[in-house]
């Protein structure tokens, strides 16, 4: 995984809470069998008309925000199904950061496996850094530091440590749990004498 | 130290633990199907690594199956591939899986209870968010990315924080007519759909307790929508009874054994959650959904909300939007809402019991003339029990299409589909905009529900056709 710089982007503002996976990248799209290219299609129905048209309307394809790293969206963002393909699609199409009061459980830890940062903060700051994205005019996100600047202003966000850490020095999940791998040899044996129904599964 | 039945799950599964609390929890049972797991084997190809513990891993086509005749293959291309390239990684890393055509074959949260798969006590998980359906046998189960999917192929562990607890209480009994779904719906109307985010909710109360195992799996499955990725209820003489003499469960002096551990999930009596939650049984009625948010519900009786009325200027936006979506005018009787579609099947409600509470309300009569309707039963064997008691008869005669065992309209990744402004009484957990086709309309409803639009023609009361 790539590692995660710091970013500096006018910002684009959903004002919509709830933003599921299914709108973040619909159904039709999910037949891929590659992580790559879902870019074009991210958030479809908003973005197209019935014939595929781009709906010059819709934010993200609009100058400058169809080059933004970092979506502003309402409370709850990423709920519904557990598809990796909606980071896929941020990620494809820019969206490096992404600013919401709270996100659904899975999408939040999907995003850190495609080196998305999911900043949570509250209403109040979205609401003003949504302004940002209205005056066209960038913010900066500052992983390390854990800050987001915009104006004069810095505000501090919270992080998981070891996330963080990952993200820093994309690090790959799988090869640091095969450093602890004796540790599930010697779970698995106990739970072969303890439960052998479990690992003898017919 | 008294415990929750999630910190029992949770302190049996920790295989390793860092200061700051991130830890490695073991697997015991991973299902896979073709649409989130392409990526994950592909992952392991090339960094070369193998499935640790193939046994331990069950695969099935589902969401992308063509739910008519099946003997002419899958038509559309993608799909196809998709379909392939399941049995070729199953193939090539060892992994059991049902194909297309095995008589097994079915909806993923369908066929591991089916087959004894799911079992209490255990950490199941899926490429899939609905995997917290299994958390009705009383596991830790819940859904997870591709990235994790491929963590749990080469490790069988994964990588979690610890969630708090959150314990919901349905107390009391439930009125007639009012099934699973609309108790799952009622909890998830209250809490929201970010209600559970960050916690395990365990489901009690003598609601629960009174619930079937397929009613138990009704409401577990939703407790996704309530925004929490597992939801589980304690285990019991229910669940051991309907464990007994399945394929994959275990066997003689195991079966023993796992009976007895079994009986030790439960959570403590002085345990603390983190916060707990009372509704009140008696107080539930059959339910509906207006809006495009699993949290929009309604009382058959009721009428369609009016936004104005809404303080919050959010939320008031939101309801907006989704009555323009969903081409509703506030005021309006729910009784009044002319439906075009019915569906019954998905991994809420495509169990046997669901198919045989349907064709008991259904039977003799016949379905509305502006409507059309099918059912998709869960698995290959809920289908095969389903004709054994004549129950295909029922729905056809009634003018129901009777199809083949998939995911189907949930989702309308293979054909099944609404048009653009169709309106659906279904019997699936997402409402959500697009979900069962560009521009459909989706009013989730138990079965009975949907048996009642579709003799009516118009959402209605399930209690008037009883
Ligand atoms: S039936 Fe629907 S919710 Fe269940 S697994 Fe299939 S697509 Fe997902």
């Amino acid at each position: 995984m790539d590692k995660f710089s710091n970013l500096t982007s006018i910002p684009s503002y959903l004002p919509l809470q709830n933003i599921d996976t299914d709108m973040i990248i619909p159904k039709q799209f999910l037949k891929t069998i590659k992580r790559t290219g879902l870019g074009k299609s991210l958030f479809y129905e908003m973005r197209y008309d019935e014939n595929g048209k781009l709906l010059k309307d819709f934010i993200l394809n609009k100058e400058p925000f169809n080059k933004s790293k970092i979506l502003l969206a309402g409370k709850n963002f990423g709920c519904g199904s557990s598809r990796e393909h909606a980071p896929w699609a941020l990620s494809d199409f820019g969206i490096k950061c992404i600013i919401s009061s709270s996100f659904a459980d899975i999408f939040y830890n999907n995003c850190f496996k495609n080196g998305i940062l999911p900043i949570k903060i509250s209403e109040q700051i979205i609401s003003e850094l949504s302004e940002y994205s209205k005056r066209k005019e960038e913010i900066k996100v500052d992983l390390k530091k854990q800050e987001i600047f915009f104006g004069n202003k810095t505000v501090k966000f919270e992080l998981d440590n070891f996330k963080k850490k990952c993200l820093i020095e994309g690090l790959d999940d799988i090869d640091l749990s095969m450093q602890k791998i004796n540790h599930v040899d010697n779970f698995e044996k106990k739970m072969s004498s303890d439960k052998p129904w479990i690992l003898l599964n017919e | 130290m008294s415990k929750t039945l999630y910190d029992k799950i949770w302190d049996n599964h920790l295989v390793h633990q860092q200061d700051d609390g991130t830890s490695l929890i073991y697997v015991d049972r991973h299902l896979v199907h073709e649409v989130t797991s392409p990526q994950a084997f592909e992952g392991l190809r090339i960094q070369k690594r193998k499935v640790r513990r193939p046994e331990l891993t069950l695969a099935v086509p589902d969401h992308n199956v063509p739910t008519t005749d099946r003997s002419k293959g899958i038509n559309d291309t993608e799909s196809k591939i998709q379909v392939d390239t399941l049995r070729e990684n199953c193939k090539e890393f060892g992994v059991k899986l049902f194909d297309v055509n095995d008589k097994r074959q079915g909806i993923v949260h369908i066929i591991g209870p089916e087959q004894g798969f799911t079992q209490p006590g255990t950490v199941i998980v899926c490429g899939d968010s609905h995997t917290a359906t299994h958390g009705a046998f009383g596991s830790l189960a819940f859904g997870i990315g591709t990235s994790e999917v491929e963590h749990v192929l080469a490790t069988q562990t994964l990588i979690q924080k610890k969630s708090k607890n959150l314990r919901i209480n349905v107390n009391g009994k439930l009125p007639i007519g009012v099934t699973a779904k609309d108790v799952i719906l009622k909890i998830i109307g209250t809490i929201g759909t970010a209600g559970g985010t960050g916690y395990v909710i365990e489901f009690a109360g003598e609601v629960i307790k009174n619930l079937t195992m397929e009613e138990r799996m009704t409401v577990c499955n939703m407790t996704i929508e309530a925004g929490a990725r597992a939801g589980l209820i304690a285990p019991d003489n229910k669940t051991f009874e309907y464990l007994k003499g399945k394929t994959m469960s275990p066997k003689e002096k195991n079966w023993e054994d796992a009976v007895k551990f079994w009986r030790s999930l439960y959570s403590d009596k002085d345990c603390k959650f983190d916060k707990e939650i009372n509704i009140d049984g008696k107080q539930i009625e059959p339910l509906v959904t207006w809006g495009t948010s699993p949290q929009d519900i309604s009382p058959v009786t009721g009428v369609v909300p009016d936004p104005n009325n809404e303080i919050n200027e959010d939320r008031k936006m939101a309801m907006k939007r989704s009555l323009e979506y969903m081409g509703l005018k506030a005021n309006t009787k729910i009784s009044d809402i002319k439906i075009d579609k019915i569906f019954i099947g998905s991994c809420t409600n495509g169990r046997i019991e669901d198919l045989r509470l349907a064709a008991s309300l259904l039977k003799g009569k016949k379905i509305a003339s502006n409507v059309s309707a099918m059912v998709v039963p869960g698995s290959g064997l809920v289908k095969a029990q389903a004709e054994k008691e004549g129950l295909h008869k029922i729905f056809i005669e009634a003018g129901f299409e009777w199809r083949e065992p998939g995911c189907s309209m949930c989702l309308g990744m293979n054909p099944d589909q609404l048009k653009p402004k169709e309106r659906c009484a279904s019997t699936s957990n997402r409402n959500f905009e697009g979900r069962q086709g560009r521009g459909g309309r989706t009013h989730l409803v138990s079965p009975g529900m949907a048996i009642a639009a579709a003799i009516k023609g118009h959402l209605s009361d399930v209690r008037e056709i009883q």
